[in-house]
């Protein structure tokens, strides 16, 4: 008990010198947070739903989305075209998988990374033009291609970051990572 | 190099057949010299000019591009290894990978913004980073997928050392240390991680534990002591030492401090492992030993006689401490020296002298890292990573030398329970267009 009083004086000391007024070097100019959100317009979403917007999308919603700005490269129903293929079966991928074979429903782990990856940066063409109800309908149409959903609720803040992958299962830390931080846990 | 000398060198451990044979190719190529050889020039040559260009007669000296890519703007290309010398890899030739296309940025409306769970949110210009302590380190950067074909089997008998390893590249780089800027911003208690955010199309971003960042991460704005080029991140680049380089994020213009990893798609759909135990294995950043004997190598023509065996070694676990040879396909092994190298974390170059007798022969080299990490075999890797995985090949790569000279692939083809799905010398795709 003595000891992690002693540790987490210790944190608190650390602690307070990061965070001196002004810094060490007075160098960098201070930002509300609201001047902050204008430089965060493609904002990150952790596993959790931190970060997910307001809005919603259904699945035949997003069969609208996807026919009009992902099928010239995924192909007809997220089977692969010119660029990866995005839908199979929702078991995770063993060694006889072939690598053009890993999926949306067999290889993604975490259903927030689709809603986070899909704004960000698609359409390769034109990334950031999606709004936020056509991210979340074209997540919501992509995992049910996968027979990850079942499509009878739409996507949203709330309902997406309860979804669960079927990959999560047979992810793990890296060893050498562990080792390096033993604090390190996967969401 | 003069006769007298090669005598001397190849006195120490040349059979007398091949010197009779190297002495009689000698005789033979020394009366080839054209005309304009014989004196120096008779005419004035080029002015000087402000930015230097490589002689003309260089110009073969590029990148690596796959025909397998299916687009340019979303990819890798591999530099020469194999056309190079020294460690320093040129800035015009270092690897490319992006996911979005190179943008063009303006430094003069560059921001970098770190917020999130720090006590004040803060915004640097260049001019700002600049004025901060400065770092200099030579330091490699290698892409998680290097050596992609490796998981090729049976071997693809036109590889090169380029296209073995070219996803590595070594250079000088200049920037502030992040710690700096995360002290100026105060970290809040709880925070564990930080996602950087790049400015390019596909606004890259990743997971970085705050621990790194405060070791030796640097936010660097140059490379080989001028600007970052473009492609390599300009203004602005992570450059995390050892690391995998997708870490590395680049046209760098946000960091978020959160208490949470973003999982990324880069950080699960891709670079993360398959292992054979069936598991995939997410954050494997550190990059284990390689080395690569880029003379003689793949495609290459030698003559018997005496040569310099070159390569090069690296580690992200710390400095290079031994580098073997074999010139008898792993049977026996002997060190070769290494050349001084300014930083534990970034290439050496490895030397072996070596007569050849003519006879076909399998050459191959292994390094040791100062944490006693070495190479493993092809069966090696295989047993601990599935034949579908995509990244982190550090198996040992083995160059066969046939009796005509000819240099070709010397790996194994692997049985069928260990060997990789993807068959012949056409690939899929992947980040180098490789695998």
């Amino acid at each position: 008990m003595k000891r992690l009083g002693l540790v987490l004086l210790g944190l608190a000391l650390l602690a307070g010198v990061l965070a001196q007024p002004g810094g060490r070097y007075q160098i960098g100019t201070p930002l509300t947070e609201q001047e902050v959100q204008r430089w965060n317009i493609r904002p990150s979403i952790l596993p959790d739903g931190r970060g997910l917007p307001p809005g919603q999308g259904t699945v035949d919603e997003g069969e609208r989305v996807y026919n009009a700005q992902c099928l010239g490269c995924h192909g007809a129903n997220g089977q692969g075209g010119v660029f990866n293929r995005l839908v199979g079966e929702p078991f995770p991928v063993t060694k006889d998988v072939d690598s053009v074979d890993f999926v949306i429903g067999n290889y993604w782990q975490y259903p927030t990374t689709l809603f986070d990856y899909i704004r960000r940066a698609m359409p390769l063409q034109a990334p950031g033009t999606l709004s936020d109800n056509e991210v979340y309908a074209l997540v919501a149409y992509l995992l049910y291609q996968n027979g990850v959903i079942d499509g009878s609720e739409p996507m949203n803040a709330q309902t997406l970051p309860k979804v669960q992958m079927p990959a999560r299962a047979i992810l793990e830390l890296d060893p050498t990572t562990q080792k390096r931080f033993p604090w390190l846990r996967l969401p | 190099m003069n006769r007298r000398k090669l005598l001397q060198l190849l006195s120490k451990g040349a059979a007398a057949g091949a010197f009779v044979k190297l002495s009689g190719g000698l005789a033979q190529g020394g009366e080839k010299f054209s005309e304009k050889a014989f004196e120096p020039m008779r005419f004035l040559g080029a002015e000087l000019r402000e930015y230097g260009e490589r002689s003309e007669f260089e110009k073969g000296v590029v990148r690596y591009i796959s025909p397998n890519l299916r687009t340019r703007h979303s990819g890798a290309n591999f530099t020469p290894l194999d056309k190079l010398d020294g460690v320093i890899t040129p800035s015009s030739l270092h690897f490319e990978r992006h996911h979005g296309g190179v943008p063009t940025i303006d430094p003069a409306e560059h921001r970098l913004v770190i917020h999130g769970m720090v006590e004040r949110p803060l915004i640097f210009t260049l001019a700002d980073l600049k004025r901060l302590p400065s770092v200099t380190r030579t330091l490699f950067i290698e892409c998680a997928g290097n050596g992609q074909n490796g998981y090729r089997n049976p071997p693809d008998m036109t590889l090169t050392a380029t296209r073995s390893r070219g996803l590595v590249s070594n250079s000088s780089w200049t920037g502030v240390p992040l710690a700096i800027l995360l002290k100026e911003a105060g970290v809040k208690e709880g925070a564990r991680w930080l996602i950087p955010e790049g400015a390019d199309a596909a606004a890259y971003t990743r997971s970085l534990p705050l621990e790194k960042a405060m070791e030796d991460v640097l936010v660097a704005y140059a490379q080989n002591g001028e600007a970052l080029r473009p492609e390599q991140g300009y203004p602005l680049r992570l450059v995390v030492p050892g690391w995998e380089g997708s870490i590395m994020v680049k046209w760098l213009r946000r960091i978020q401090v959160t208490d949470m990893p973003v999982m990324a798609k880069d950080e699960t759909s891709e670079y993360t492992d398959t292992m054979a135990d069936g598991k995939v294995h997410a954050f494997t950043w550190i990059m284990e030993p390689q080395s690569i004997i880029t003379y003689p190598s793949g495609l290459q023509q030698i003559q018997r006689g005496f040569h310099e065996i070159r390569g090069l070694a690296w580690s992200g676990h710390g400095r290079i401490v031994r580098v073997e040879i074999s010139l008898d396909g792993g049977a026996t092994w002997r060190r070769a020296s290494l050349e001084p190298s300014p930083d534990p974390l970034s290439v050496v170059r490895f030397k072996l002298g070596w007569v050849w007798d003519g006879k076909e022969t399998i050459i191959m080299s292994r390094a040791w890292d100062e944490k006693g990490n070495t190479q493993p075999t092809q069966e090696e890797f295989f047993a601990r990573w599935a034949r579908n995985n995509r990244y982190h090949y550090n198996a040992i790569q083995a160059w066969r030398i046939g009796a005509d000279g000819k240099v070709v692939n010397g790996d194994k083809t692997l049985s069928a329970s260990l060997a990789p799905r993807r068959l012949g010398a056409v690939g899929m795709g992947g980040c180098g267009g490789e695998s």
